[in-house]
C-alpha cells in the first residue's frame, strides 16, 4: 500500500471531522443566542434572523474550507500526481 | 473518475478551452443583458408592474449599501448590484435540470474575487486618489503596511474559496443523494440550496462593498487628532 495515498485518506476524513466540530458548535451557540434575542425582543425578529444568517454563513464557511482541503487531498493531491 | 475539481470541456477556439461553465456564464450574461435592456426601453414615470419590482430591488440595494458601510450608494449601485444578481443567478440556475452552477466551478469563482480586488483599487483612486490610496496600506498606523499588504489578497482568497466551497458543496451532496437514494429525495437539500445561493450571493456583494468602502474611507485625509493629556 502506498503510504502517500493513505496518508492522504485519513487527513482527509479527519479534516472534515474535525473541521465539522468547532463551527458545529459555533452554530449552535449563535442560534440559542438569536433565540433568546427574538424571545426578548419579538419586533426585532426580522433584523435578527438576517445578521443571524449573515453570520451562520461565515460560521459555516470555516468547516466549507475544511472540505475544500479534504476535496484537494482526494481528488487534486500534487503530491500523488 | 468525475471530481468536483474537473471542469467539462466541450470546444475550443483556438488556444483557448471552452467549459460548460463558461457556456452557463455566457448564457446568463445574455439573459441579464438582455432582460435589463428590454425594462429599460420601458422606463415610465409611473411604472408598471416590471418596473416596480425592479425599483423594488434596487432600493433594497441602496438600503443594504447605506446601512452596511454608510456611504452613498450612488457611485456603488452598478457594480455592487451586478455582482449580486449575477451571482444569484449562476447560483440559482442549478435548479434547471443538467445544468451545474458555474460558481461550483473554481475558475468563476477566481474571476470574480479579481474583479473585486481590481475594483477595490479602482473605488480606492477614485474616491481618495493615489496618495490616498497608498495611505490606505498605513491605516491604523505604518506598523500596518505588510499585514495590509498580505491582507488584501487573502481576504479575496478566502471570498473565492468561500463562494467556491459553498456553491461546490450543496452541489456535490444533491450529486452524491441524488445516486444514493433516487429521484425525490434530494428535493429539500436542493430547497437548502436555494437559501445558501441567496445568503452566499448577498455575503459577496456586502463584503465587496465593505472592502472598498474601508479603502476609501482610511484613504481620507485625518482631520488632526486632538491633544492628548499626558499622564504623570
Amino acid at each position: 500500500m502506498d503510504y502517500l495515498r493513505l496518508a492522504s485518506i485519513v487527513c482527509a476524513a479527519f479534516a472534515v471531522a474535525f473541521g465539522a466540530l468547532g463551527p458545529a458548535l459555533a452554530e449552535g451557540r449563535a442560534v440559542a443566542a438569536a433565540m433568546e434575542a427574538i424571545a426578548r425582543q419579538p419586533e426585532a425578529a426580522n433584523t435578527i434572523s438576517r445578521t443571524l444568517f449573515v453570520g451562520l454563513a461565515m460560521i459555516e464557511t470555516t468547516a466549507i474550507y475544511c472540505l475544500v482541503i479534504a476535496l484537494l487531498l482526494l481528488f487534486a493531491n500534487p503530491l500523488l500526481a | 473518475m468525475i471530481t468536483p475539481l474537473h471542469s467539462t470541456l466541450y470546444f475550443s477556439l483556438g488556444p483557448v478551452p471552452i467549459t460548460q461553465a463558461i457556456l452557463t456564464t455566457w448564457a446568463i450574461m445574455l439573459l441579464l443583458v438582455v432582460t435589463a435592456l428590454l425594462l429599460r426601453w420601458q422606463l415610465r414615470l409611473r411604472p408598471a408592474k416590471p418596473q416596480a419590482a425592479i425599483e423594488l430591488i434596487v432600493d433594497m440595494l441602496d438600503t443594504q449599501i447605506r446601512e452596511t458601510t454608510g456611504a452613498e450608494p450612488a457611485p456603488y449601485r452598478s457594480f455592487i448590484g451586478s455582482l449580486f444578481v449575477f451571482i444569484l443567478t449562476a447560483n440559482w440556475v442549478s435548479l434547471l435540470p443538467g445544468v451545474e452552477p458555474p460558481t461550483a466551478k473554481l475558475e468563476t469563482d477566481a474571476a470574480l474575487a479579481a474583479i473585486v480586488f481590481v475594483s477595490v483599487i479602482w473605488f480606492g483612486i477614485r474616491g481618495a486618489g493615489v496618495a490616498g490610496y497608498l495611505r490606505s496600506f498605513a491605516a491604523p498606523n505604518i506598523a500596518m503596511i505588510p499585514l495590509n499588504l498580505l491582507e488584501s489578497v487573502t481576504r479575496v482568497f478566502s471570498m473565492f474559496v468561500r463562494l467556491f466551497g459553498n456553491v461546490m458543496s450543496g452541489v456535490f451532496v444533491i450529486g452524491i443523494v441524488a445516486s444514493l437514494a433516487g429521484l425525490l429525495v434530494p428535493i429539500p437539500l436542493m430547497a437548502l440550496d436555494l437559501l445558501t445561493g441567496l445568503v452566499q450571493a448577498y455575503i459577496f456583494a456586502v463584503l465587496a462593498m465593505v472592502f472598498i468602502a474601508a479603502t476609501v474611507e482610511d484613504g481620507q485625509p485625518k482631520p488632526a487628532p486632538p491633544p492628548q493629556k499626558k499622564e504623570n
